[in-house]
């Protein structure tokens, strides 16, 4: 049913990541920082918690992404752009758009790769005692979708710039934007001189509130609906820069 | 089988392609010359629709790039200028990617991959990551990957350059040999290759045509038969002595 163009790129890119050290680099330091900062002796922390379940693994998700994923977006379309390889790829009987989807969907599916890789997480809290796999399951969803979403702000910048240090650190913070722009200092910040739905319209922004509503079980069509425009208007924003500046 | 119609392209006020027309067909090398900055790589990257001109329209085997470009561009084979490559692929199986992107059908894929080796002369390499391969090869390659969906017209952006004597002998010949199954529009700034391969040359120059013609008759408009004279006078607009334009 997909297109057979957008499949065979997918596959190209997804091979991509395991070709040169920059995937294995990401999957080391995504296993172990985040075994890390879940088992960290501290509050909030798997042990302090007390209790068979993944809320402090899923806590520090969103803040690993934040410097990870825009190491995994930057060079999407920078590094096309800047070798050349977009006028072969573009040349051949694809679209722009189908372009950026196989592209993204690849990069998802590699950081859906790396979410997978923290399966002994299950194990362990199975073991110690009886966790509720429902949760569990939201909280995996939950980081899958905002994966997603910092991977679209990603590639949308990667099309911006030839530089790949340009685009991480543009991608790092407007990501930083989008996950705090519910949290009380910024939300007081804006209050100070906004009408209240101002107010109202960055909370509802927030990629961290939405993250957290599903993380802690609670699930609805909002979320869902959230993190698709997120996604899909970003990825808008990558189809339309790169038809404008594939060829500077 | 390739018509380019009124093409022009404007980089803010610069006006980098002004007009330019010609047609080619079966069985026809077009060399396409002028000097660095001319306008001959626009020209291309408009022909193969990876460029929206600012007006005009280029046309494949009666399909407009602008209008289908998916399926204009099926018919195409295009060497960017300076061969860019995945470069952390290796040949096989950087061939095998393009191949299926080109829509080969998968149980010809194979024949298709060893035809455009054995073409194109990569057998020593073909295990080898692109990185790896020296310019002339990387040309190579990306001549082979033009050609793997055999397609009815091919643009190649100095497709030479950087090649040495012998390895250039090799791919005129491979070009003499294609041209009469295909048409192809060949942009060089070597003038002998003109007179080898090309059944016709355009010389542009600050983004206009210039000069259309046989390269008989590009050579006949000097006294002693010196391309490179005429090239000049008409690029520069300059008078040289037993040059006629
Ligand atoms: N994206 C762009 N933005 C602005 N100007 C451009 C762009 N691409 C090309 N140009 C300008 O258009 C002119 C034509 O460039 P082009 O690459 O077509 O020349 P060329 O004939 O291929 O030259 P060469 O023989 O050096 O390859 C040049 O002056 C170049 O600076
Ligand atoms: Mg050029």
């Amino acid at each position: 049913m997909i297109n057979q163009t957008v499949k065979n790129l997918f596959f190209k890119e997804f091979a991509s990541y395991f070709k040169t050290p920059l995937g294995y680099v990401f999957l080391v330091i995504f296993l172990f920082g985040i075994g890390y900062l879940t088992f960290e002796p501290g509050r909030g922390s798997f042990f302090y918690m007390r209790e068979a379940s993944m809320t402090s693994f899923f806590k520090y998700i969103p803040w690993m992404f934040l410097f990870l994923i825009p190491a995994v977006s930057m060079r999407l379309w920078s590094e096309e752009r800047k070798s050349g390889t977009v006028e072969l790829l573009l040349t051949m009987p694809v679209t722009v758009k189908q372009a950026v989807l196989a592209k993204f969907f690849a990069s998802w599916a590699f950081i859906g790769l790396a979410l997978l890789g923290t399966f002994p997480m299950i194990i362990t809290v199975t073991y110690l005692g009886k966790p509720d796999y429902g949760v569990i399951f939201l909280g995996y969803l939950a980081s899958f979708l905002i994966a997603g979403s910092l991977l679209a702000v990603g590639g949308f910048f990667s099309a911006l710039t030839k530089n790949q240090v340009i685009s991480f650190i543009l991608t790092v913070c407007v990501s930083f934007l989008l996950l705090m722009a519910g949290s009380p200092p910024i939300l007081d910040f804006i209050s100070s001189f906004s009408p209240k739905y101002v107010v109202d319209l960055f909370e509802s922004l927030s990629v961290l509130n939405h993250f957290d509503s599903i993380e802690r079980g609670v699930f609805s069509l909002s979320n869902i609906w959230f993190f698709s425009v997120m996604i899909s208007f970003w990825l808008f924003g990558n189809i339309i820069l790169l038809d404008e500046n594939k060829a500077n | 089988m390739l018509e380019v119609r009124s093409l022009s392209k404007k980089f803010g006020d610069f006006q980098a392609v002004n007009d330019v027309s010609f047609t080619l067909k079966k069985g026809e090398v077009l060399g396409f010359l002028g000097p660095n900055g001319a306008g001959k790589s626009t020209t291309m990257k408009m022909i193969t629709g990876f460029l929206e001109p600012t007006s005009g329209d280029a046309t494949i085997c009666g399909k407009s790039v602008q209008v289908e470009p998916l399926s204009a561009r099926k018919d195409l084979g295009y060497v960017p200028e300076n061969a860019p490559l995945y470069e952390d692929m290796y040949v096989r199986e950087f061939l095998y990617f393009i191949a299926k992107m080109r829509e080969v059908f998968n149980d010809k894929i194979e024949e298709a991959i060893n035809k455009v080796i054995k073409m194109c002369s990569l057998e020593n390499v073909e295990y080898q990551k692109l990185e790896t391969l020296s310019k002339g090869y990387k040309r190579r390659v990306s001549l082979a990957q033009s050609l793997i969906h055999d397609p009815k017209v091919l643009i190649l952006d100095e497709p030479t350059d950087g090649l040495d004597p012998n390895q250039k002998h090799d791919v005129r010949e491979l070009i003499k040999e294609l041209a009469k199954e295909k048409c192809i529009l060949i942009s060089t700034h070597i003038l002998e290759e003109v007179e080898e391969v090309c059944d016709r040359c355009i010389i542009i120059g600050e983004g206009e045509k210039l000069f259309e013609g046989t390269p008989a008759e590009l050579k006949s408009k000097s006294a002693k038969g010196r391309i490179q004279d005429v090239f000049r006078a008409i690029t520069k607009g300059e008078h040289l002595e037993g040059v006629a334009i």
